[in-house]
């Protein structure tokens, strides 16, 4: 049954993914675990859907991860990693280094060589980064110290693989075999890299670090340009691809990690206004395959090693969690989290890592490791990734609710910070950057409001992005779009683009997503603004309006009459025309209707103008105007 | 149990220290209602109708302000010209407000000595509200004196908790069973004063 085709195969693993996600959703234990349980169930060891060959797809599926790198980059700007130092130097070193050297000595207890043990201690060092931070990201804890801690620790531990690649061979016991194949389906191309000397294998490294660099700050910017002008989807989106799938392949050749490549690559490309459309395009890819990549460690969990000898797999499951858990704290502790943060950043990253799933087959392949020590331990590294999901779950619903110390402060001492400092950025979300949203984010930035703008036209973006703007290309009817954009944390979308069926398509994914969202649209005519009104966005802006009013204003001033007196009754004007743009917007489609209202409505506003004048007389005893309150019966009359 | 309304006039809120602190305890009050004016209507295009209703669906008609040159904020004033007029609030037909409560809560930079025949305002508060206390009789609400807060250029915290407090109790005491009365108070005196007395008959 497993050879079933491609078709078949893909079948089965959507299948999985459709049926048990939800249901881990729905029973509040997120994504991860769905998949993971997934893998389990479709795995050899119970339906049996999938043989052995899921270590195949594990390889394929890695390239979600490496594109979730992609997307962590695109977030962070190089000022935002400089800052991130401390950590990621001393608590990622500290954590891996720890760590090792504890697994070191525990491994030589149970009577391993000393290189053994220390290779094993390297490996089992490291954390998932998919798991952590794909849970992280779904309890939206990543912006907590502590979730910015684990990932810190994540990226350095990124980094070190480079070194423990090259170590891995070198702790080889006895019949050293030479390292012909490299394990991992992307270390393959470095063999011409060895065979140069040293400096000139540093000087690659380099020159291909900087190479992505330049190319991306100086030429992936214009080149996604020109593409987003064909105005095809796909194609973009191909580009995306491309761009990840080349970066994967060049630092493969030279023997850097990929996920680390793609990584850089994504925090070059964070200042380019492409940024949102390429996370837009990037991101269902790499859910899929990080997806894919849970299922595979389901599946390929070796029940028949553990049902072997279940006692040996519990303690050293056991053994290495707590282990890593403490020394976890013991660095949190260090660089002072608080309690809160310190539990967090232990439960998340107390786990062994994919990167280990690589490394035992590389370390298979150079004599580092014997099988019957690999086999047991990827049972161990697989369990201890399904049950992060777990711990984090139990942190979040047990312990934190009992032993958390979420701090209350003094209510006028926030009040008072609140004044004084500028909120975080991009509380504004403008969509569309013509000639009304350009004024009106103009008047933003003139008030010290950091807004964030969306538009589709990829000339306009480059002009106003060498302005110093926000800008960023796409089309901000779609969800993903507004999602890459902030619209969580955003409090107000303006909705200015000049399409009116775009205006009303954009504004039905921002209410259905983002319910939160304050809306505020530019409309063209009665159609949309009825549209509009019928979705329930209250404040409209027809665009002519204001304008219009403005006009007559200054040409009843030019005709003689009081300018003051003008202003006023433009006012009065403007109050009647909103009040009937939402009372012809409540009798629907009804063209009869509406025409015969709208009628009604000019000679009410006529009959109001007249008695006006009529009842000037009036004014004696009602202050000096009258008309207002006279305008404002017509109105009680209703 | 008297439903308060708080006629609101401050240009310049956002940077206002002693009126943002004030209104602030406002949630925590039943039955009263902040009225902001320059919120409502930023261009002046006062709601003549709506107003009216507001005014008679409340017992105690306070106004809040900063004083400006002695005097009320000019969208205050044009409120009154355009709310409070012949047929309505007073004349024949008017009678609208006739018996409520009616009381200004002033904030000003001057100390309260500064406000004196001897001081370097020259009039009292009491004085400089002469036409506030006769529009209150024009239109037959009894005139309660006002709450003043003096020196906000200079106030400290504490200074604004204490105001804060006062705040407090007396819209609790105007909303209450048994508010205060015109004939509680000496000539001259403030609302805040009859706190003090209040207080201290209450600890003798």
């Amino acid at each position: 049954m497993h050879d079933g085709g491609f078709l078949f195969q893909a079948f089965v693993y959507l299948a999985a993914a459709v049926v048990s996600v939800p249901i881990a959703k729905k029973l509040g234990l997120g994504s991860v675990l769905g998949y993971l349980v997934a893998g389990i169930v479709i795995g050899p060891f119970a339906l049996g859907l999938i043989g052995h060959e899921g270590e195949g797809v594990m390889e394929f599926a890695e390239f979600g991860i490496i594109m979730m790198l992609f997307l962590i980059g695109l977030e962070l700007e190089p000022k935002m990693i400089w800052r991130l130092k401390r950590s990621i130097l001393g608590m990622g070193g500290m954590q891996v280094a720890v760590s090792a050297l504890l697994i070191t000595a525990a491994a030589m207890l149970f009577g391993l060589a000393w290189q053994t043990g220390l290779a094993l201690g390297l490996v089992l060092a490291l954390s998932s980064t998919a798991i952590v931070l794909q849970s992280l990201q779904e309890k939206g804890l990543l912006k907590t110290d502590g979730g910015k801690n684990s990932f810190s620790v994540l990226l350095f531990q990124d980094i070190a693989i480079i070194p423990i690649l090259a170590l891995l061979p070198l702790l080889a016991v006895g019949g050293h075999d030479a390292p012909g194949h490299h394990g991992g389906g992307h270390h393959g191309g470095a063999e011409w890299l060895e065979a140069l000397p040293l400096w000139g294998q540093a000087a690659t490294v380099l020159g291909v670090v900087a190479g992505i660099v330049l190319v991306g700050h100086y030429l992936l910017t214009p080149l996604f340009g020109l593409i987003a002008r064909t105005r095809l989807r796909e194609l973009f989106t191909a580009a995306a691809l491309l761009l990840v799938v080349g970066v994967t392949i060049l630092m493969g050749m030279v023997g850097l990690s990929p996920a680390l490549g793609t990584f850089l690559a994504g925090v070059v490309l964070a200042q380019s206004e492409y940024r949102h459309e390429l996370e837009t395009n990037i991101e269902p890819f790499k859910g899929l395959l990080l997806g894919l990549f849970f299922i595979a460690v389901g599946a390929s969990i070796d029940f028949h090693v553990i049902a072997a000898s279940p006692l040996l797999i519990f303690q050293l499951v056991l053994g290495l969690m707590v282990l890593k858990f403490i020394v976890l704290v013991l660095v949190a502790r260090i660089f002072s989290m608080s309690f809160d943060n310190i539990l967090l950043f232990g439960f998340a990253l107390a786990q062994g890592g994919e990167f280990a799933f690589v490394l035992f087959s590389f370390g298979l392949q150079n004599g580092v490791f014997e099988p019957a020590l690999v086999k047991p331990m990827i049972a161990v590294v697989a369990i201890t990734m399904g049950l992060t999901p777990m711990f984090l779950l139990f942190n979040e619903k047990v312990l934190q609710p009992r032993f958390g110390t979420k701090e209350h402060d003094d209510a006028i001492d926030r009040e008072d910070v609140r004044s004084g400092e500028i909120e975080e950025q991009g509380k504004v979300i403008i969509a569309g950057f013509g000639r009304v949203g350009s004024t009106v984010g103009r008047f933003m930035q003139a008030n010290d409001e950091s807004a964030t703008y969306l538009d589709i036209d990829p000339d306009n973006v480059d002009l106003l992005r060498k302005l110093g703007l926000d800008v960023y290309y796409g089309d901000a009817s779609r969800y993903e779009l507004l999602h890459a954009a902030g619209a969580e944390q955003a409090r107000l979308l303006v909705i200015a683009v000049d399409d009116p069926e775009k205006t009303v398509a954009i504004a039905r994914t921002a209410m259905k997503h983002f319910p939160h969202l304050k809306i505020i649209a530019r409309t063209a005519g009665l159609g949309d603004s009825h549209e509009l009104i019928g979705l329930g966005v209250e404040h409209i802006y027809p665009e002519t309006l204001d304008t219009a009013l403005r006009i007559g204003v200054d040409a009843l001033a030019m005709l003689g009459h009081r300018r003051y007196h003008a202003v006023r009754a433009m006012h009065t004007f403007r109050r009647h025309e909103e009040r009937h743009i939402h009372e012809l917007a409540k009798l629907g489609h009804d063209r009869k209707e509406l025409i015969r209202e709208a009628k009604k409505r000019i000679e009410d506003l006529e009959e109001l103008m007249l008695a006006e004048k009529r009842d000037r007389h009036r004014d004696k005893e009602l202050g000096w105007d009258a008309s207002g309150h006279i305008s404002d019966e017509g109105h009680m009359r209703e | 149990m008297g439903k308060i309304l708080i006629v609101f006039a401050h240009p310049a809120f956002e940077k206002s220290r002693v009126n943002r602190q004030l209104t602030r305890v406002l949630a925590s009050i039943p039955d009263v209602t902040l009225h902001d004016l320059y919120e409502l209507y930023p261009h002046g295009d006062i709601d003549v109708v709506a107003e009216r209703k507001r005014l008679e669906e409340h017992d105690v008609i306070l106004f809040q302000f900063p004083l400006f040159l002695f005097g009320i904020p000019s969208l205050l004033k044009e409120w009154m010209d355009l709310v409070l007029v012949h047929g309505w609030a007073f004349g024949q037909g008017g009678g609208a407000l006739r018996g409520k409560l009616f009381s200004c809560f002033i904030s000003t930079g001057g100390s309260r000595s500064s406000y004196s025949r001897s001081g370097a305002n020259r009039f009292t508060i009491r004085e400089l509200l002469a036409p506030m206390e006769q529009v209150s009789n024009l239109c037959r609400m009894r005139f309660l004196p006002p709450f003043v807060v003096h020196g906000t250029n200079v106030i400290t915290r504490e200074g604004i908790q204490d105001a804060v407090a006062g705040y407090r109790v007396v819209l609790q005491q105007l909303a209450g069973t048994t508010p205060p009365q015109p004939g509680d108070f000496d000539e001259g005196a403030y609302l805040n004063d009859l706190l003090e007395t209040k207080e201290g008959a209450g600890h003798a």
